[in-house]
C-alpha cells in the first residue's frame, strides 16, 4: 500500500500532537537546565557586542 | 572574541539606506494611522463611507492594516536590520545596489497594495489580501532582502553572530515559509485568483500563517530590534545572554503552533483547537523571558529612563509587549474565547500589542538613531517626551473603550429572558457600544497627534543637521581557522558562529508546528466529515460571492455559527465543517460588527437585500452598515464566469464537464428570476446589475443543509 494511504486514516491521530509536546517538554527542560548551570561569564563577551561600536 | 593575528581591515557602514527607511517607516506610519482614523470614525459616523466604493470601511480596512503591517512595521523592521546589523556583524552590508533594489521594489509594492485593495482586488484573506502578481514581487523583494542580509552575516568579522541576529534569521526563513504556502492559488485574470484550499482547510492554513505574520514579522524581527536598541540606548548589556538562548528557540517553536486559537469553536477538529490552545499559553514563558530580559537590562539605568524619552517609550513597548503577551495567552483558553471571540475585546488586544509594542518601540528607535544619522542631537526633547505621553493616553483610550464595547456585545448576545428567547436584537449591541467606538477614535487621534510631534521633531533635526553617508569601522578580520578559546566553548556558540546551520535548524523548528497541524487535517477525511447534500455554488452565486469578498463584507461579518445555545437561538443550526468544502477561500471572519451570515439564506426576501444593500437604514434604523449604491447601478461583469468555473474545476469542485460553457446562460435565467421577485415587491431593476448576484449568493449562504434536515452526515 502507498505510504500517503497510512497518513490518511490514522486513528486516534490526538496522539501524535501529544508526543511532540512531550518531546518538546522533555528538551526544553534539558535545555533550560544546561543554561542555568553553564557558566555565566562565558556568554557575557556575547552580550557586549552591540556596545563595542 | 580571541582572534589569531589577522590585519585590521577598515570598513564603511552605509547610512543611506538606512535613512531611506526610517523615512518612509514615518511616512507610511501616518499613513497608515490616518486610515485607521478614518475607519474607525467610519463605524460610528456611517456617512464618512461617503457613498463611494474606494472609501467605503470594506475597502479601506485592508489598506488600514497593509500599511501598518508591512508598509509602517515593514519599513522599520528594514530600517533598523540596515542600520543594525553591519554594525554587529563588523562588516559592511554587503551590496548597496541590491539594498535600493530592496527599498524601492518594497515601497513599490505597497503603493500597489493601496491601489489595488481600494479598487476591490482582494483575495478575501486576512493580512493576505494582496493579489497573485503582488505576491509574486513580494517573494522577489524578501529573496533579495535575504541575500543581502545572510551575505553580511558570511561576511561578518565578529564571529559569533549577537542574539538579534538569530531572530532576524528566523524571520527571514519563516516569513518565506507562511508567504509560499498561504498564496497557493490559481489565477483567473491579471488580478483575481482563488485559494488553493477551501473551507476548514483553508481557515486552518490562513490562520497559522496569519497568527505567525504576527509572531514573525510583528514579534520576532522587533524582539531583535529591541535586543539591539535597549542596550545601546542604556548603555549596559543585556540583562540575561542564557535568557535568550531559551527566549529564542521556545518562541519560535511555539509560536507556530498557536494558529488554531483564532478558530476555537468554529468547525476546525477538535484536536486542532487543543493543540492551539496549548501551546499558546506555553508561550507565555518565551515571551515573558523576552520582555523580563529587555526591561532587566534597564536594572540600575532607571534614573536614566526618567531623563530619556527613548528609553519610556522601550519601557512602554515591553510593558505592552507583556501585556499582550499574557493576554493573548487568556484569549486562547476556551472559555475566555467563548465570551470574546468576534468582539471588539479582540480589536483592543491586538491594538495594544500594534500602538504599544510595535508602534512605541519604532518610535524610540527613529528617536536613537535620527541624531546620530545627522550629527546632532534631537531638537527637542521634551516634544519627544510629550509624544510619550499623548501617545500612551492615546493606547488607554483606545483599549479601554473597546475592553468595554466587547464585554459589553457579548454579554447581550448571550443574555436570554426569564421565558427563555433572546434579550436584545443584534442591532441593539450594535447601537449599545457606538460611544464606546467615539472615544476608541478620540484615542487613536491622540496617539496620531504624538506621531505628527515626531515628524515635527524630526524634520527639525534634520534641518538643524547635516546627513552623514557613511560611518566607519575597524576590525581583523577572522581567521580561517577557528579554535574556540576554553573560555567560549558552551555548546550554543557551536551554532552561534555558523548562520547556515541557524537558517537550517530555525526552518526545521519552525516547520515541525505546521507539518503535525496542517498535514492531518488536509489528509484524514474523518476532519472534515461530508455532507451530501452540501453541492457548488452557481455560477451567479459564485459571483455574487467574489462580489461579497470585493467588498470587504467579511470584515463586519462573520460566517460561522458557533454551537452556543444563544446563537443557535439567533442565527440557526451552528456551521458545519462540510458546509464549506466549496469554499474557496473560505470566508468565517474574524469579527462581528454585523450579525453573523451563514444562516441568511431564504431568511428574508430579495426585495429585503435590495433595500438593504441600497440603504441599510432603511430596513435596520441605527444600523452603522455603509451603503452601497453603486451594486444597484454597476452591471454584472461576466467576461471571467467561465474561467472562474473552470477554475474551480481545477480545484476539485464538480461542476460538470464542459459546465463553463453554458456557466453565463445558467448565471442569466437566475438572474431574470430574481428579478422577477423584485419585480412583485414594486423593485425595477435589470437583470444585469451586479446586487442580483449579491442577492443570489446571500440567499443561498447555509441553506444546503436545510435541504436535509433528517438525512445523517457521511462520515468517510
Amino acid at each position: 500500500m502507498k505510504f500517503i494511504n497510512y497518513l490518511e486514516s490514522i486513528t486516534g491521530i490526538s496522539i501524535f500532537p501529544l508526543i511532540s509536546l512531550i518531546i518538546f517538554t522533555v528538551f526544553f527542560a534539558i535545555v533550560i537546565a544546561y543554561v542555568v548551570t553553564a557558566d555565566k561569564k562565558k556568554m557575557d563577551s556575547n552580550s557586549q557586542i552591540p556596545l563595542e561600536q | 572574541m580571541q582572534q589569531m593575528q589577522q590585519p585590521l581591515e577598515r570598513f564603511h557602514y552605509d547610512n543611506k539606506l538606512p535613512k531611506a527607511f526610517l523615512m518612509v517607516t514615518i511616512l507610511w506610519g501616518v499613513v497608515g494611522m490616518l486610515l485607521g482614523l478614518l475607519i474607525a470614525f467610519q463605524m460610528a459616523f456611517p456617512w464618512l463611507n461617503f457613498d463611494f466604493a474606494l472609501t467605503t470601511f470594506g475597502r479601506v480596512r485592508p489598506v488600514h492594516t497593509n500599511a501598518v503591517i508591512f508598509a509602517f512595521v515593514g519599513n522599520g523592521i528594514f530600517m533598523t536590520i540596515y542600520y543594525a546589523l553591519p554594525r554587529l556583524m563588523k562588516a559592511s552590508m554587503f551590496n548597496e545596489k541590491l539594498g535600493w533594489v530592496h527599498f524601492w521594489g518594497w515601497q513599490l509594492i505597497i503603493v500597489a497594495a493601496a491601489v489595488t485593495l481600494l479598487t476591490g482586488h482582494t483575495t478575501g484573506k486576512e493580512y493576505a489580501e494582496l493579489e497573485w502578481p503582488i505576491d509574486i514581487a513580494i517573494t522577489l523583494v524578501w529573496v533579495v532582502f535575504g541575500i543581502n542580509m545572510f551575505m553580511t552575516i558570511i561576511k561578518r568579522r565578529e564571529r559569533h553572530m549577537y542574539v538579534a541576529a538569530w531572530f532576524w534569521i528566523a524571520t527571514w526563513v519563516t516569513i518565506a515559509m507562511l508567504h509560499i504556502v498561504n498564496s497557493f492559488e490559481i489565477p483567473v485574470s491579471m488580478l483575481k485568483s482563488y485559494s488553493w484550499y477551501a473551507g476548514v482547510q483553508d481557515a486552518l492554513v490562513q490562520w497559522w500563517y496569519g497568527h505567525n505574520a504576527v509572531a514573525f514579522f510583528l514579534t520576532t524581527p522587533y524582539i531583535g530590534m529591541m535586543y539591539y536598541f535597549v542596550p545601546k540606548a542604556a548603555n549596559r548589556p543585556v540583562y540575561s545572554y542564557r535568557w535568550s538562548i531559551i527566549h529564542f528557540w521556545a518562541l519560535i517553536f511555539l509560536y507556530i503552533w498557536a494558529g488554531p486559537h483564532h478558530l476555537l469553536y468554529t468547525a476546525l477538529p477538535d484536536w486542532a483547537q487543543s493543540l492551539g490552545t496549548v501551546f499558546s499559553v506555553m508561550l507565555i514563558f518565551p515571551s515573558w523571558a523576552g520582555m523580563l530580559n529587555g526591561l532587566m537590562t534597564l536594572r540600575g539605568a532607571w534614573d536614566k529612563v526618567r531623563e530619556e524619552p527613548i528609553l519610556k517609550f522601550f519601557v512602554v513597548a515591553l510593558t505592552c509587549y507583556g501585556m499582550s503577551t499574557f493576554e493573548g495567552p487568556m484569549l486562547s483558553l476556551k472559555n475566555v474565547n467563548a465570551i470574546t471571540h468576534f468582539t471588539d475585546w479582540t480589536v483592543a488586544h491586538v491594538h495594544i500589542g500594534a500602538l504599544g509594542w510595535n508602534g512605541f518601540l519604532t518610535f524610540g528607535a527613529i528617536y536613537f538613531l535620527i541624531p546620530r544619522l545627522y550629527g546632532t542631537p534631537l531638537f527637542s526633547k521634551k516634544l519627544a517626551a510629550n509624544h510619550f505621553w499623548i501617545g500612551t493616553l492615546g493606547i488607554i483610550l483606545y483599549a479601554i473603550p473597546m475592553y468595554f464595547a466587547g464585554f459589553t456585545q457579548a454579554l447581550m448576545w448571550k443574555e436570554f429572558t426569564p421565558e427563555g428567547t433572546l434579550q436584545y436584537q443584534f442591532l441593539q449591541t450594535v447601537t449599545n457600544i457606538r460611544p464606546m467606538y467615539i472615544l476608541r477614535g478620540i484615542g487613536g487621534t491622540l496617539y496620531f497627534t504624538g506621531v505628527l510631534l515626531m515628524v515635527y521633531n524630526v524634520w527639525k533635526t534634520v534641518a538643524a543637521g547635516k546627513f552623514i553617508p557613511t560611518e566607519y569601522g575597524e576590525a581583523p578580520a577572522l581567521s580561517k581557522v577557528f579554535v574556540p578559546a576554553k573560555s567560549y566553548s558552551f555548546w550554543h556558540a557551536w551554532i552561534e558562529r555558523r548562520p547556515v546551520q541557524m537558517l537550517v535548524v530555525s526552518l526545521v523548528v519552525v516547520g515541525i508546528g505546521g507539518i503535525i497541524e496542517l498535514v492531518p487535517t488536509f489528509l484524514i477525511k474523518s476532519n472534515v466529515p461530508t455532507i451530501a447534500s452540501v453541492k457548488p455554488y452557481t455560477p451567479l452565486e459564485l459571483e455574487g460571492r467574489d462580489i461579497y469578498i470585493r467588498e470587504g463584507c467579511y470584515t463586519c461579518h462573520s460566517q460561522m455559527v458557533r454551537p452556543f445555545r444563544d446563537e443557535v437561538a439567533r442565527y440557526g443550526e451552528y456551521s458545519k465543517a462540510g458546509e464549506f468544502v466549496y469554499d474557496h477561500p473560505f470566508q468565517w471572519g474574524s469579527k462581528r460588527t454585523g450579525p453573523d451570515l451563514h444562516r441568511i439564506g431564504g431568511k428574508y426576501p430579495d426585495s429585503w437585500h435590495y433595500n438593504h444593500m441600497w440603504k441599510p437604514t432603511t430596513m435596520s434604523p441605527g444600523s452603522l452598515m455603509p451603503n452601497y449604491p453603486w451594486l444597484l447601478d454597476d452591471d454584472l461583469d461576466v467576461s471571467h464566469t467561465a474561467a472562474k468555473i473552470r477554475a474551480m474545476q481545477t480545484l476539485g469542485v464538480p461542476y460538470g464537464n464542459g459546465y463553463d460553457q453554458i456557466a453565463v446562460a445558467d448565471l442569466k435565467k437566475q438572474a431574470t428570476t430574481i428579478a422577477e421577485n423584485l419585480k412583485k415587491d414594486k423593485i425595477k431593476t435589470s437583470p444585469d446589475k451586479e446586487i442580483i448576484a449579491l442577492i443570489a449568493y446571500l440567499q443561498r449562504v447555509g441553506t444546503d443543509i436545510k435541504a436535509e434536515k433528517k438525512n445523517t452526515v457521511t462520515k468517510n
